[in-house]
C-alpha cells in the first residue's frame, strides 16, 4: 500500500534556510544540505527546497546547493522558486533535483507546464498553488508570496494544471499558513477529490495530531511543514510513529 | 568498475551519486569498448519506452546490453528496468532487449489509485535474490504508469498497488530490474545498490 508521505520544506535565501511566517518575519537557521541529510535520517520521504526571494532577487546558489544535497541525500528532492522557463527545469534536474515545482510563473505562462511536461516528464512537475478565502466563498489563487491576487480560482486552476501535464499539485493555505492551527481541509476537500494527481497539503500544521487529521479528513497523499522541523518541535520520525498508530500508511 | 550506461535517458548523476556515496567506483559511458570492460552494468532511464529503445538503438548498444547482461550483474532501473523485457505498447508497441520473459503494459489502476503510481511502496520478497536481503517490508520509491508482466519465478519483490507490482524482478542468472528508484529509496534503497556492487567484485 502506498505510504502516505510527509515532506518537510526548506525555505531557502541566498543558500541558507530562512522561515518565515506568512512571509513576513525572515529569520536565518542554517544550512540547507546539513538540514535536508537530517530530515532524509529521520525519515523524510521527500525533500522540498523553496528558493523564497528568488522571484525578486534572481537564484544562483541554488543550483549549487542541489547539487550538494543529491550527493549525500538518497530520497526524492524537489526544488522551487524563482523558475522561469524549462530550461530553468533542466538545470535543477541536471543538478540533482527530481522534481521542480512552478508558482507565479505557471499562473502567468501556462504553457510551461505543457513544455516541462513534454521535455521532462509529467512526474517531475510541480505545481504549487497558493490558495485564499474569497469573502463570497471559494478559493482564489495568490502569487508572488501572497503580495498578488490573481482572481483565478483556485479549484479550477487545480484541473487546468494537470490537463496540461502537472504530474502533482503542492496546496498552500495562505490563511492557514504560520498559524499552527491545522491544515486547511476546507481548501484540501475542495480540491482533491477533483484531481486525479496527488496533492501535497501544505500550511497550517502545529502538532501531531494535524498530521493524522489531514490524512483522515482528505483526500492528501502528502503533508508539508517548515516549522516544526526547522525548530525541532517535532521529528520526521515522532510523525510517522503517530501516523503508523492511527493506522495510516507510512513509511518507517 | 560498474559503467552506468549514459545513452540519454534520465538523471544518471542520482545514480552515479549513490554510488560515489557507497564507494563504488562507477563511470558514466555509452562506449561499447567501457561496458564491455566493466565489472557490472546499470542501465537507468526516466521517459518512454519507444524512445529510450530507440536511443540505445542509435547509438549502437542494444546487442552489447544483451551480450553483458549474459556476462556481468546487470542491473535496470525503472524504465531501464521495463527495458529488459520482451516488448512494451506504451505508446506503441515496441521490442525491449528481451533479457527476461515478459511484457511491458500500463497498470491496471482501481478505485482510488492514482496513476501515475508514485511514492513510497512496501516490497513482499517472494523469491529471495543476490539483491533481495532486508527488503521484506522496506518501503522504496515509484515513479511509473507501466509494469512488467512475467511469471512469478521472475519475480523477487512485489509491492500491492491495485496488482502485484513487479517490485525487483531477475532472470536467474546476472540480471536484475528495479521497478522502483534504488537511489531514491533512502537505506533500503542504498543497500540493494551496495548487494549489487559487492556482486561486481
Amino acid at each position: 500500500m502506498l505510504a502516505k508521505r510527509i515532506i518537510p520544506c526548506l525555505d531557502v535565501r541566498d543558500g541558507k534556510v530562512v522561515k518565515g511566517v506568512n512571509f513576513v518575519g525572515i529569520k536565518e537557521v542554517g544550512d540547507p544540505v546539513e538540514y535536508a541529510a537530517e530530515y532524509a535520517r529521520q525519515g523524510a520521504d521527500e525533500i522540498v527546497f523553496l528558493d523564497i526571494t528568488a522571484t525578486h532577487e534572481g537564484r544562483g546558489t541554488m543550483v549549487d546547493v542541489v547539487r550538494r544535497t543529491a550527493r549525500q541525500v538518497f530520497v526524492p528532492l524537489t526544488v522551487g522558486g524563482g523558475i522561469r522557463t524549462a530550461d530553468d527545469f533542466k538545470e535543477l534536474l541536471r543538478a540533482g533535483a527530481d522534481k521542480v515545482s512552478v508558482n507565479s510563473v505557471a499562473v502567468r505562462n501556462p504553457d510551461i507546464i505543457r513544455e516541462a511536461k513534454v521535455r521532462f516528464g509529467s512526474q517531475c512537475v510541480v505545481v504549487a498553488i497558493d490558495a485564499r478565502r474569497k469573502e463570497d466563498g471559494g478559493f482564489t489563487v495568490v502569487v508572488n508570496g501572497g503580495r498578488i491576487d490573481t482572481g483565478v480560482d483556485a479549484v479550477e486552476w487545480a484541473q487546468r494544471a494537470e490537463q496540461l501535464g502537472a504530474g502533482e499539485i503542492l496546496l498552500t493555505s495562505m490563511d492557514a499558513d504560520g498559524t499552527k492551527a491545522g491544515f486547511d481541509y476546507e481548501l484540501l476537500n475542495a480540491i482533491c477529490p477533483r484531481l486525479g494527481i496527488p496533492v501535497i497539503a501544505s500550511g497550517g500544521c502545529g502538532s501531531l495530531r494535524h498530521f493524522s487529521e489531514v490524512f483522515e479528513r482528505t483526500g492528501a497523499d502528502a503533508a508539508l511543514a517548515a516549522s516544526l522541523f526547522h525548530y525541532k518541535e517535532l521529528t520526521v520520525g515522532q510523525v510517522k510513529a503517530h501516523l503508523r498508530e492511527r493506522g495510516i500508511p507510512a513509511r518507517i | 568498475m560498474i559503467a552506468v550506461v549514459d545513452y540519454g535517458a534520465g538523471n544518471l548523476f542520482s545514480v552515479t551519486n549513490a554510488l560515489d556515496y557507497l564507494g563504488i567506483p562507477s563511470v558514466l559511458t555509452k562506449e561499447p569498448v567501457q561496458l564491455e570492460r566493466a565489472d557490472g552494468l546499470i542501465l537507468p532511464g526516466v521517459g518512454a519506452f519507444p524512445d529510450a529503445m530507440r536511443m540505445l538503438s542509435e547509438q549502437g548498444l542494444t546487442s552489447v546490453l544483451c551480450r553483458q547482461a549474459k556476462q556481468k550483474p546487470f542491473l535496470g532501473i525503472c524504465l531501464g528496468m521495463q527495458l529488459m523485457f520482451e516488448n512494451s505498447d506504451e505508446f506503441e508497441s515496441c521490442d525491449g532487449l528481451s533479457l527476461i520473459d515478459g511484457q511491458v503494459r500500463r497498470l491496471q489502476g482501481g478505485e482510488g489509485l492514482k496513476i501515475p503510481h508514485m511514492g513510497w511502496n512496501e516490497l513482499h520478497v517472494q523469491n529471495p535474490c543476490a539483491l533481495s536481503q532486508g527488503l521484506e517490508g522496506a518501503y522504496v520509491y515509484f515513479v511509473h504508469s507501466y509494469c512488467a508482466y512475467t511469471s512469478a519465478q521472475r519475480i523477487s519483490a512485489y509491492c500491492e498497488y491495485g496488482q502485484k507490482v513487479p517490485g525487483l524482478v531477475y532472470d536467474g542468472s546476472y540480471a536484475f530490474g528495479a521497478q522502483f528508484h534504488p537511489e531514491k529509496s533512502g537505506e533500503a534503497g542504498l543497500q540493494i545498490l551496495k548487494n549489487f556492487g559487492a556482486l561486481t567484485k
